[in-house]
């Protein structure tokens, strides 16, 4: 029963011996698969930007994503979370903080931006 | 949380502790990510104000930040391997792969103080302009963060000589990994926003 960071009591409490720290351990292949996509995706965009291969734009572009893909990795791989019962709680609150964040980042960053386009110039 | 009382009377009280504790750690890092979120904000409004001083472009040599972040990446791998250890009740190989996580650890430590004392010492230190300011404070974040692991680290290898795998000693171990994993998707943003974007 995979169960991570996970919160609740799983539908089958009796699996307890593995989550009675509320952990999950995945397994070894997992660890080693999802270190190969984190590899992959830390390696591709250093080398994008070490080598100048696109225009800034794209590359700025492409590392973003590329970031977020590994973010996602790591969660699935490493944190174990997925869409199992036992994680749902765990996940509404990542969801949530995730719209908060993006409030903050993109209400800073628009705010800001329009403050310095009005004031300064 | 209704569905957390049915099963109250089976006994399985301090299963729903581990279970508990891990989950309010889970909420205090996604509030720690608040955190980050407000100091990435900052950085990415700040840094391009540099008063005339260093800009990032100028500053960053990205082969050592691929060095930070491979040393903080395989620390992520370590640690898993370690708590694979520490649910098949292996004491010895918690303790070895925990090892190994410490020193990786340990090592992106000691890179991340070269490079501040490097940069004070070329006098672009937090002092110099808004954009360092809000470099230093992001990045040394991060940095106490990935501190205050390793310390936690050395408290739970001591707790686990002493007392062994017992139920409370795993709930901290599985906060722990929790928060080790988190640590290193903190520094996948601050590689891309503050390294890699900053080069470009």
């Amino acid at each position: 029963m995979p169960a991570n960071p996970l919160p609740k009591p799983t539908a089958h409490p009796n699996e307890g011996a593995l989550n009675e720290a509320g952990g999950h351990h995945g397994d070894v292949r997992g660890y080693l698969v999802g270190f190969f996509w984190a590899v992959l995706l830390t390696v591709i965009p250093f080398a994008l930007v070490m080598t100048g291969f696109f225009p800034p734009g794209v590359t700025a572009a492409v590392a973003a994503i590329l970031a977020v893909a590994q973010i996602v990795v790591h969660l699935v791989y490493f944190l174990h979370m997925d869409r199992s019962a036992a994680q749902r709680w765990n996940v509404l609150v990542f969801v949530f903080t995730m719209l908060v964040i993006g409030i903050v980042i993109v209400g800073t960053l628009w705010v800001m931006y329009n403050m310095n386009a009005n004031m300064m110039h | 949380m209704s569905h957390h009382h049915d099963h109250a009377g089976h006994d399985h009280g301090h299963h729903d502790a581990g279970g508990n504790a891990v989950f309010g750690f889970w909420v205090y890092l996604m509030s720690d990510c608040l955190l980050f979120s407000g100091l990435f904000a900052a950085y990415a409004v700040l840094s391009g104000a540099t008063v005339d001083g260093p800009t990032a472009k100028e500053l960053f040599d990205l082969k050592f930040v691929l060095g930070e972040t491979f040393l903080l990446l395989v620390s992520s791998l370590t640690f898993g391997l370690a708590m694979i250890g520490a649910y098949k009740g292996s004491r010895s190989q918690l303790l070895g792969w925990l090892l190994v996580t410490f020193l990786l650890g340990a090592g992106f430590l000691g890179m991340e103080l070269y490079e501040f004392n490097h940069l004070i010492h070329e006098g672009a230190g937090p002092d110099r302009s808004a954009f360092l300011s809000a470099f230093f404070t992001l990045v040394a974040t991060h940095g106490l963060h990935v501190t205050s692991g390793i310390i936690w680290m050395i408290v739970l290898v001591i707790q686990v000589l002493m007392r062994g795998l017992t139920p409370k000693n795993m709930t901290r171990l599985a906060c722990l990994s929790l928060f080790w994993h988190f640590l290193d998707i903190i520094w996948i943003g601050v590689f891309t926003v503050v390294y890699l974007l900053g080069a470009l």
